[in-house]
């Protein structure tokens, strides 16, 4: 017992050290009221990047960063001014928004949604940003979405691809620049019909979390309605590494072609395990086996390596579009750090200017005003073509591209090309389409 | 109180005196200074501050005075999350409600999880608690998405329920937690010169927790109960021989160390009603162990103190990036100023995690008693410096 | 049946590199008593051998092709690697094909040399230290040596192929009278099922006929005995250190080809090697391997789609359940002692 009584002091020691570190304030203002929450009162205004700096997902999240730290050196006026030239509209002029400076604070999301919400809110509420962007995975984007709806700041979300985030966890605070996926399953089902015929039979491999549900769904629906069936649908834990039992069992099943609904490090050890089984050496049905990955990124491919040769997935954006927005990106960004921007960088940097964008035709960093200046609004100029942020659902509809990993590559960034543009008709959907069903926006909230 | 000792109640009211002025304490820069990056006085933090060190009050129950290593702590927190969020779905936005359930759901959790666990001592109990947690975390996060919410977590909808209170607010957005009208989220900011301090009622609901919760810690500590789960720290096989079963003990100190848990994890829900089933998994659980091995097992103050470090690092020490370390050094030539920075830019914001390694081995290593070792000896130091004959605290022992 | 042969073969398959890294957990623990929380860290670092030394091999210079353009329409710069200039461009390609069974070379001196330093710089003055503190210990050192990597080789995971020869997959079935195509298995991972037995069939017989061996061994039963007969019982448990950290090394660098490595892997494996560490009982030889392999074919039949549609989510938890199980069936694992960690 007496030993404790020495770590009471010890508690007390430490206190008085923590208390010494308090210096007494002097004078009193009062205090202004805000009409929304963090209204930029002085000369500049702070924009929060919550991105994974830590976690599997850092590489990408480092990307993000790069293209958020081109985005603000062009909307101050530095720099090539990068799509600024080649966006539709017009209104931002290359001093800041509204002509305040735009100033960033960054966070880490650790890729775990209540870290993401921890660092969210600590640059709302400590460093005062106005707007909060980035992410890399469904659930995060969905938590800190209604993290910002609850909290009266706009959310544009940065690479989230399921559904529910503009589906059934949408908020009117948030908005989404990337594609989901539903798109990828439209624009994929058609290609690979065509490539692979219309009477195949496949097998998916689906990461059991919202994500892998929801991509499952819509690969499945829009292959079966091209007339492929499906043998069977495995769910695979988030953290299994080791695949070879899932894949094992495929040909047996009497498959031809195998679907694999993962993404990041599931996704890179699901397709080496399955080209390590030899599978698209093999012929089932009188046809080679073949593999398909809904959602590929650079950097999975990357990760991969030789193995993504030959396989057909979909992205958001990529490097090669030689559009004169993505030409104009491209340029800005390779010239600042020697190397092609990712998928992921590109929709964040998008992500930014629509935001200042929609600020200054607003004219009011209010989160109301500038969710109004967003639905609706139609833009081209930003890579994939003309593009409508639909105000049912906060959803950009736009061109979807239809990769496959290149035979040749010439660069370890040049693993992806296109072989078709899908045009944003074949992916529209309903916003009442019952993938996307239940939530509501509900009202926008200006916080205070 | 009128029990407790004169030492007790001095570490009550410290405790007291630094939660309810932490508003002022932690935010010692003023803003828009360069220093203001280091304040950490702003409502979330706080918040976390408080109810980690709940957490780590009630894992301390367990394994400081019984030295039981559990793994799978976290476990409770998330189950406790879960329940305050369903009761905010279906019951209403009170929160005291949701906590009440919360608590006891993490009871009955750890009631069962401890009976089984409690079989075994010693690592096998620590595997046990582990793979029961982490059968929960893959369970939520996947197939029980239905209930859990799986990998986006359970999140309020503006079509719930809410039979004792509205779906929606007027405005149309999801109404928010409270206590009988008062938002937890509502804050009042008091800027006195360039300082600004905020005081944010979810934080004192959370202090007033803590508060409560640290004084039945400290009653736990000195009942003849906690001389118990002592005794079977030291030597449980002489307790057995003496013909006690020290099991009821042991499991009745496991199920309150759940339901602070439990507590916690309902009072997170409560700030930010969002639960997610990352909270439950097994590095999550490490995060209180090293929580309370930081601040000194075993003590009272220590695992509050650890809970605060912890998460002081996570969210101060990861938000310095590149430029704010330029713009710190700035007055350097150059080329120093580049050099310096990329010798600290390794350690610092996104090498969070490489530092917090680096100290927790440091303190693992020299310090095992933490913190709180750390205080007594720099106290030591300090009376052996200004009585120069002084007898100098040689004890460097983790006080159990 | 033919299902079910495919998942025991898979099962031996994952159960080979369980039983690697059990193997040299318990060699530590059983020798030095020591939990070394840290491992999976070492298993980590073999696999970021097979990626250095495949760095090394590429190392290159570059050289400007007119002919083609970058992407910013700039003249292409093409690296060269070096051995293409020594060895020509053929026998050049031949060895960085190679690198991961070459990696195997390289990673013993420098496996052995990381084990030593850890065991004589730090575990050594965490012997008389509690369990506890030697857990949090290395489960810190463990967070550095894994962030010091990221910080090295960044977070996204490596490729790091096989060679060209041992591509493509075995059709086992068809050896053995069941139609093509049913059973077949990546020649690679045949490869590491037999390089796995032979490690341990090794270390097996190292302990068991070697004088250095028996030492240890006397000193795992008894240690203060081994002392007072004056022999230098520290130093060979250093060596043991060593030899751990090896085994967990090699099966790290065998390992690359079948996942790309990443930073994080060895805290994956972490868990997942305690509980077969356990589940065989601590300190039991014998009981890690029997364990690993066990638990590697409890894993792939809990994978199989006939068993996930009866019971939703059994693939998730099945590890667990198998420990708990065994936890409270057989207190002290399938082959353990008594007394051992239960205080």
């Amino acid at each position: 017992m007496s030993k404790t009584d020495v770590s009471r002091r010890g508690l007390l020691k430490t206190g008085a050290l923590a208390g010494s570190g308090l210096a007494l304030p002097t004078i009193f203002t009062a205090q202004s009221a805000h009409a929304y929450t963090n209204e930029p009162t002085g000369s500049s205004v702070t924009l929060g990047f919550n991105v994974p700096q830590t976690g599997p997902y850092a590489d990408e999240g480092a990307d993000e960063l790069r293209a958020y730290q081109l985005a603000i050196e062009h909307l101050n006026g530095g720099g090539d001014g990068g799509m600024l030239n080649t966006f539709s509209s017009k209104a931002l002029q290359g001093n800041g928004i509204l002509g305040k400076e735009v100033k960033y604070v960054t966070g880490d999301t650790q890729t775990k949604s209540d870290a993401a919400r921890a660092s969210a809110k600590s640059m709302i509420e400590k460093d005062g940003a106005v707007m909060i962007t980035g992410g890399s995975s469904s659930g995060v984007a969905v938590a800190v979405q209604a993290l910002c709806q609850e909290a009266g700041v706009i959310f544009m979300a940065g690479l989230t691809h399921s559904n529910d985030t503009t589906g059934k966890d949408k908020r009117a605070n948030g908005f989404r620049h990337f594609f989901n996926s539903y798109m990828s399953g439209a624009a994929l089902a058609p290609v690979l019909a065509n490539a692979y015929g219309k009477d195949r039979k496949a097998y998916h491999l689906t990461a059991d979390y919202n994500w892998g549900y929801t991509t499952e769904e819509a690969v499945r629906s829009s292959t079966e309605a091209m007339g492929w069936e499906t043998v069977a649908a495995v769910k695979t834990p988030l953290t299994q590494t080791d695949f070879s039992s899932y894949i094992a069992p495929v040909l047996q099943s009497g498959a031809d072609t195998l679907i694999l609904n993962h993404y990041g490090g599931n996704m890179v050890n699901s397709l080496t395990n399955a080209v390590q089984f030899g599978l698209r050496d093999k012929q089932v049905n009188g046809k080679d086996f073949q593999i398909v990955v809904p959602l590929y990124s650079r950097l999975m491919a990357k990760g991969a390596g030789a193995n993504v040769k030959g396989i057909f997935g979909s992205t958001n954006w990529h490097w090669s579009l030689q559009d004169e927005g993505s030409k104009a990106f491209v340029r800005s960004f390779g010239t600042k750090y020697g190397f092609p921007p990712s998928q992921a960088a590109h929709t964040c940097y998008v992500q930014t200017l629509l935001y200042a964008d929609a600020v200054q035709r607003a004219g009011s960093f209010a989160p109301c005003a500038v969710a109004e200046a967003l639905e609706g609004y139609e833009f081209d100029g930003l890579g994939n073509g003309k593009t409508l942020y639909r105000a049912e659902d906060h959803q950009c509809f736009k061109d979807v591209l239809v990769v496959k990993g290149k035979e040749n590559p010439t660069s370890e960034f040049d693993l992806l090309e296109i072989v078709e543009v899908t045009p944003v008709e074949q992916v529209t959907y309903a916003p009442d389409h019952p993938q996307f069903s239940g939530g509501a926006l509900g009202t926008c909230n200006n916080g205070a | 109180m009128k029990s407790l000792t004169k030492n007790d109640l001095t570490l009550l009211v410290a405790v007291a005196f630094l939660t309810l002025f932490a508003p002022f304490i932690l935010n010692p820069f003023p803003e828009g200074s360069a220093m203001a990056q280091f304040n950490a006085g702003y409502p979330d933090l706080m918040q976390r501050f408080v109810i980690f060190g709940i957490f780590a009050i009630g894992f301390n129950i367990l394994f400081g005075l019984t030295g039981y290593l559990s793994f799978g702590h976290a476990a409770f927190l998330g189950v406790g999350s879960y329940a305050a969020v369903w009761m905010f779905k279906l019951l209403s936005m009170n929160v005291i409600p949701a906590i009440i359930l919360s608590v006891i759901v993490a009871g009955l959790f750890s009631l069962l999880i401890g009976f089984v666990s409690l079989r075994r001592s010693g690592i096998y109990f620590s595997i046990l608690t582990l793979a029961f947690a982490q059968m929960m975390f893959a369970l939520a996060y996947s197939v029980l998405t239905p209930i859990t919410g799986g990998e986006t977590g359970l999140q309020l909808a503006l079509d719930d329920p809410r039979i004792l209170g509205s779906s929606q607010t007027p405005e149309g957005n999801i109404p928010v937690p409270g206590l009988f009208g008062m938002e937890m989220r509502d804050s009042f900011d008091l800027e006195l010169g360039s300082w600004v301090f905020t005081f944010n009622i979810g934080y004192y609901f959370c202090a007033l927790v803590l508060i409560a919760s640290f004084y039945l810690a400290i009653r736990i500590f000195r009942s003849p109960f906690g001389m118990m789960l002592r005794a079977v720290k030291s030597n449980q096989q002489r307790m057995n021989y003496t013909g006690l079963n020290t099991r009821p003990y042991t499991l009745a100190a496991f199920v309150i160390s759940g339901m602070y848990a439990g507590l916690a994890g309902g009072l997170m829900a409560s700030m930010d009603p969002l639960a997610g089933a990352e909270r439950m998994q097994w590095t999550a659980s490490g995060e209180v162990v090293l929580m309370t091995i930081l601040g000194g097992a075993g003590t009272l103050i220590g695992p509050v103190l650890g809970a605060g470090f912890i998460k002081y690092f996570e969210n101060i020490f990861s938000k310095i990036n590149a430029t704010i370390l330029h713009e710190w050094f700035a007055f350097l030539p150059d080329g120093l100023e580049d050099f310096i920075v990329a010798i600290l830019y390794p350690f610092i914001g996104k090498g969070w995690h490489l530092t917090l390694g680096i100290l927790f081995m440091m303190v693992v290593i020299f310090l095992p008693g933490g913190l709180v070792e750390g205080g007594q000896r720099i106290r030591s130091w300090l009376q052996a410096r200004k009585s120069k004959n002084g007898r100098p605290n040689g004890t460097t022992e983790p006080a159990e | 049946m033919d299902a079910i042969i495919l998942q025991i073969l898979n099962g031996l398959d994952k159960g080979s590199a369980y039983a690697l890294i059990a193997l040299g957990l318990t060699l530590i623990f059983g020798t030095l008593g020591v939990v070394n929380f840290a491992h999976g860290a070492l298993f980590m670092i073999g696999a970021f051998c097979a990626v250095t030394l495949s760095r090394i091999l590429t190392l290159s210079h570059t050289v400007i092709d007119e002919t083609k353009t970058d992407f910013l329409g700039n003249p292409l710069k093409v690296d060269v690697p070096y051995v293409h200039d020594i060895f020509g461009i053929a026998a050049g390609n031949a060895i960085i094909d190679w690198a991961v069974p070459l990696a195997i070379l390289f990673a013993i001196p420098v496996m052995i040399l990381v084990g030593v330093v850890m065991e004589r710089g730090l575990i050594k003055h965490f012997y008389k230290r509690p369990h506890a503190d030697q857990i949090l210990v290395t489960f810190g050192l463990a967070i550095v040596l894994q962030e010091v990597i990221k910080y090295f080789y960044g977070a996204n995971p490596i490729p790091t192929p096989a060679p060209a020869a041992f591509k493509g997959s075995f059709d086992f079935g068809a050896a053995i009278g069941f139609d093509p195509n049913l059973i077949i298995y990546p020649y690679w991972r045949i490869i590491y099922f037999l390089f796995a037995t032979l490690i341990i069939g090794g270390v097996f017989a190292f302990l068991q006929f070697t004088t250095f061996g028996m030492v240890v061994r006397a000193g795992m039963a008894d240690r203060e005995t081994v002392g007072l007969l004056g022999i230098n019982i520290d130093k060979r448990f250093t060596i043991m250190f060593g030899i751990a950290a090896a085994v967990a090394g090699l099966a790290g660098v065998m390992y690359t080809p079948i996942n790309s490595p990443n930073y994080h892997m060895g805290m994956d494996f972490l868990v997942l090697s305690f509980v077969v560490v356990v589940v065989g009982g601590m300190g039991s030889l014998p009981g890690a391997v029997l364990a690993g392999f066990l638990l590697g074919v409890l894993e792939s039949f809990a994978s199989m789609r006939e068993v996930i549609d009866i019971i939703p989510g059994i693939n998730q938890i099945i590890i667990y359940l198998v420990a708990i199980i065994i936890l409270l069936t057989r207190p002290r694992g399938l082959m353990g002692r008594k007394g051992v960690m239960e205080d």
